[in-house]
């Protein structure tokens, strides 16, 4: 008896913490997106009303909201595969016998991770300058012509994804890195002396021993990269023509500069439900490759 | 391959990486250095031929980055602190007291990793507003000071401890809260560490919320003045490189500081499949 008290009394502060002020306000999210809680009900209480599923319902009609659904797919579906590439490929690299200077190496790749995304953003925003930038002038060594990276509706997304590949990349590679570190080397020998290939090899033993990090890794960041925001609020202000908004983008426009905290509420749970379902669905789909 | 040939390809290819993910930082601190307006020329230069100290000196006399550079540390600090004592009492609660439910109000919190912190930053928005806690300190802070991860980091470490310690202490007449911080505590300090050192770097270059919380430039962090600075286009480039390199250097200085800790928790922390 006394022995749960005490452990309560330890919990009690992180508990309360989480209860108040995660808990409590996903429910209250969850109850405001049934409402039409504006700028007049900010004013005034009196003026809520309870709309039911009509914030949903405005939504599903909204092409506003789909493309910014839409931008936020691409940018998932491009940017995870390619940070995960890119992590696995320098993992691969820094788990070679043959590579010198490992430590070096891996705290220089790695650091781009611990960089506050704001200042790095804006930092790649002078690099992609169309007129005085790097990217530009190096493009120009090879005779292509300067590329409006953030002004061009076309260019602006994948510019931001270059950017979270470049600032993302080195987290997975640590794990992966480990997951590689974790990999029996008995396994390599007897494969060498069967005559296997250093192919061979990557695709019959490191892949499957890897599958399950990978696995974690992708799903972590599929959800990490559904919560686009910074990045376009520095770069772009979700520009241009909106090619950078992203659902979580107008859901700060529509919560804090037009006050439609309703409509705003409803677009964050349709994206947590978007994020739950692509989730599972990876979880399916690997436990059917496995099975 | 030619074994030689297969090593020159290997090092070739990690220094092209190096180089690619280093440049655009030593190239914001070069610019950092220059006098303004000069980076902007073709071709872009790379190295201040006059190195100056002006835009760090204008920073911090007009645009005020003194003021957000102090609530930076302020902020991340006291979150930094309180999560560290609030997580630790947590954790090892967990992981080594005994009560009912243990393991079922543990998957409970697990679970609420599944939902994105942004579903809970608008009715926090208004919860804080209607108790006045908008544009505070105080309201920044508290939603940082316990969080699931930081529980299960403890968790996980703590049940490493040896239970005949806990028990001969016990049996001693020792307290729960003597032993917590006499014996526990110190065994602890490398998740301690870890801990620490992930929470202030989260901390810092936290973005949404308290761009969402702090509504006037006194409270700003960095990141939120250096975000307003860039969407206003009103400083040049040489000044947005110096609030970059200021913004950004303590938390690489740290990360160099504590790698060892910081990748530990890291690992620590991604297999909880």
């Amino acid at each position: 008896m006394k022995a749960s008290r005490v452990a309560w009394l330890f919990l009690a502060p992180a508990l309360l913490v989480l209860a108040v002020f995660f808990l409590l306000p996903v429910l209250v999210a969850l109850a405001l997106s049934f409402t039409d809680y504006d700028l007049y009900a900010l004013a005034d209480l009196h003026n809520l009303r309870f709309v039911a599923l009509g914030n949903y319902w405005v939504l599903l009609h909204r092409p506003q909201f789909w493309a910014a659904l839409g931008h936020t797919f691409y940018f998932v579906g491009m940017g995870v595969p390619l940070s995960l590439a890119a992590s696995l490929g320098a993992a691969l690299l820094l788990h070679s016998p043959l590579a010198r200077c490992k430590a070096f190496f891996r705290t220089a790749l790695f650091a781009p991770v611990v960089t506050t995304a704001v200042a790095t953003a804006v930092v790649w925003r002078y690099l992609f300058n169309t007129k005085y930038g790097w990217a530009n002038h190096l493009l120009g060594m090879f005779g292509i012509h300067p590329v409006d990276w953030l002004g061009d509706p076309h260019w602006a997304m994948p510019t931001i994804i270059l950017f979270a590949v470049w600032k993302n990349f080195g987290y997975n590679m640590i794990i992966l890195l480990a997951g590689l570190q974790a990999v029996p080397a008995e396994l390599y020998e007897a494969a060498c002396i069967d005559g296997a290939s250093a192919w061979r090899q990557f695709r019959h033993i490191t892949l499957p021993m890897l599958g399950p990090t990978l696995l974690m890794v992708a799903i972590l960041t599929v959800s990490g990269y559904f919560q686009l925001f910074a990045e376009p609020y520095v770069m772009t202000e979700g520009g241009p023509l909106e090619s950078t908004t992203s659902v979580l983008y107008l859901m700060y426009e529509d919560g804090f500069q037009w006050w439609n905290l309703g409509v705003a509420t409803a677009e964050a749970f349709v994206l947590f439900l978007v994020m739950f379902a692509v989730t599972a669905a990876m979880l399916r789909l690997s436990r059917k490759a496995v099975a | 391959m030619n074994p030689r040939l297969a090593k020159a390809l290997i090092n070739g290819l990690l220094l092209g990486g190096a180089a690619v993910a280093l440049f655009p930082l030593l190239w914001m601190l070069a610019v950092s250095f220059m006098p303004s307006g000069t980076s902007n020329a073709l071709p872009p230069p790379l190295w201040p031929a006059h190195p100056v100290l002006d835009n760090y000196r204008q920073l911090f006399g007009h645009a005020g980055m003194g003021r957000y550079l102090l609530n930076s540390l302020l902020i991340s600090g006291a979150i930094t602190l309180l999560s560290l004592v609030f997580n630790l009492l947590a954790g090892y609660a967990f992981a080594k007291l005994c009560f009912t439910g243990r393991e079922q109000l543990f998957r409970m919190l697990l679970g609420l990793l599944v939902v994105p912190a942004q579903v809970a930053m608008l009715p926090l928005f208004l919860m804080f507003k209607y108790a006045g806690l908008v544009d505070t300190y105080v309201g920044v802070v508290l939603p940082g000071t316990a969080s699931v991860l930081g529980i299960f980091l403890v968790r996980q470490y703590a049940r490493g401890l040896p239970d005949e310690l806990l028990e001969a202490a016990r049996i001693d007449g020792a307290g729960e809260l003597h032993i917590f911080v006499r014996i526990v505590l110190p065994l602890l300090r490398p998740v301690v560490a870890t801990l620490a050192i992930l929470t202030f770097l989260t901390a810092w270059n936290d973005f949404m919320w308290p761009l969402i919380e702090l509504t006037g430039q006194g409270h700003y962090t960095l990141p939120l003045g250096l975000a307003s600075m860039a969407r206003e286009h009103t400083e040049g480039t040489e000044q947005m490189m110096a609030g970059s390199v200021l913004t950004v250097v303590p938390v690489l200085a740290l990360f160099l500081a504590m790698q060892r800790h910081y990748l530990d928790g890291l690992l620590l922390g991604s297999v909880k499949g």
